[in-house]
């Protein structure tokens, strides 16, 4: 054994040296989601559910909840009581997935309109102040013209909310004197944004103020 | 008979010195390393298939976190956006950029596109995304500044000692679960005092001690348990 006692300490050293390298624990062989895999052919590891499947609590039984339709035509009742909860889920959800085209107001003029997407009519129009509240549940499911459908990023019940509150955007830019408590004008004042947009959402910077006329800043 | 220079005690003693305090230098330089963005690769740009932007697509346009991370708020996976999603507008804007070009085969293939991942955790550690959301830890808390990301970081270490840093402390970086997505959320000081629940906040401490109560946070030996990340 004097061999070995001779390179212990070498042998301890080269221990510490690189048993801190390994990183076996760090990346275990398991599949964190939607990481790519090399078995499967299309790379992916998760895997989709054979065609056909119904999942426990899936069978979208309630058919108005899932489509809006009433037969073949788009119904006009929400499927469950607006409360002002809905209703302030709907805001929220709206700011997050409809503002973008859209707009906070629903006139069509948002963010990535104004960068080239073609506009989407306002809501404020006599068609769509008169569509039955099942279309547009329907036009969030499966599109409309240039908008794409919203079925993978809002869930059902979102998009019912987020109809309850376009219904109320409706009214609200259309709503007479008689309509506000007393002491509120009609149009009202246009709200204030503050640093904190409701939903969260970034709001859009605002335009670079324009160079100072007067050379204030150069005293 | 003196066979050494008597300088040489002095140089005995430093040599003595100078080693403890070598080993010393090691010891903190390999714990210095072992922070160091070569490591953990904070603050590192990763490169990506098509160079996405957060600062402009959260910065400037003011897209919500959640438009694309939609499983965010109930997962402990925010989700990585099929490629569907940026179709959403990129079937109409920006059609003839070369650098959209992996975007657009991915979507007329099926194939995924592979991104890079950023804030990789090690393996052994359970996260859960949902959680912070919903007890009021703001995204860019842990994220940085994402709307000023050009190309995509990881702001943090992702080391324990960083995990920790909140965990003893929660108070300090809470925020009302409705200011959680705002990118520019700054916290109540003097000069810009928060009001929340009808109450006026000029300090950070007094409004996250409020929301350890109102969100019912766990005890901080409840969330520095070892078992509670390491299950």
């Amino acid at each position: 054994m004097p061999n070995l006692r001779k390179f212990s300490p070498l042998l301890l050293l080269a221990i510490f040296a690189f048993v801190g390298c390994r990183q076996d624990m760090h990346d275990q062989p398991r599949y964190k989601p939607l990481a790519q895999s090399d078995f499967y052919p299309d790379m992916r590891s998760a895997r989709q559910p054979v065609e056909g499947t119904v999942a426990r609590g899936q069978l979208h039984e309630d058919t108005y909840f899932y489509t809006g339709m009433v037969g073949n035509k788009p119904g006009d009742y929400m499927p469950f009581p607006v409360t002002q909860d809905v209703l302030e889920r709907g805001q929220q959800r709206f700011d997050i997935y409809c503002t973008p085209c859209h707009s906070r107001n629903g006139d069509g003029k948002g963010a990535v309109v104004q960068r080239g997407f073609q506009s989407p009519p306002s809501y404020h129009t006599d068609r769509l102040r008169n569509a039955p509240l099942g279309y547009f549940f329907g036009v969030i499911t499966n599109g409309f013209g240039a908008m794409p459908d919203y079925a993978e990023q809002v869930p059902p019940r979102d998009r019912w909310d987020i109809v309850a509150y376009i219904r109320a955007l409706q009214l609200s830019q259309n709503a007479t004197q008689a309509d506000v408590p007393a002491g509120q004008k009609v149009p009202s004042a246009a709200p204030e944004f503050r640093g904190d947009p409701g939903s969260g959402a970034t709001l859009p910077l605002p335009a670079p103020p324009s160079q100072n006329k007067t050379g204030e800043d150069s005293k | 008979m003196q066979i050494f220079h008597r300088a040489t005690n002095t140089i005995a003693k430093a040599s003595i010195y100078g080693a403890l305090l070598l080993v010393g230098f090691i010891l903190w330089a390999c714990v210095q390393f072992q922070r160091s963005p070569y490591v953990t690769y904070a603050h590192v740009a990763r490169p990506q298939p098509v160079p996405f932007s957060h600062e402009h697509h959260v910065g400037a346009i003011g897209i919500d976190c959640r438009y694309c991370h939609t499983s965010v708020e109930n997962s402990n996976f925010a989700g990585i956006p099929p490629t569907k999603t940026c179709m959403n507008c990129h079937s109409e804007i920006w059609l003839g950029a070369g650098m959209l070009q992996p975007v657009r085969d991915s979507y007329a293939t099926g194939k995924s596109l592979v991104w890079n991942r950023v804030d990789d955790l090690p393996d052994f550690v359970y996260f859960d995304h949902s959680i912070h959301i919903n007890k009021g830890v703001g995204c860019n808390t842990c994220h940085g500044p994402v709307d000023r990301m050009p190309l995509m970081y990881n702001e943090g270490s992702l080391q324990m000692e960083w995990c920790l840093d909140c965990h003893r402390s929660p108070a300090k970086n809470l925020r009302p679960r409705d200011q959680v997505f705002n990118m520019r959320y700054e916290q109540p000081s003097t000069q810009k005092p928060l009001l929340y629940a009808g109450k006026v906040y000029t300090d950070q401490m007094a409004l996250g001690a409020d929301l350890v109560k109102q969100y019912h946070l766990r005890t901080v030996a409840d969330i520095t348990s070892c078992s509670t990340c390491h299950r």
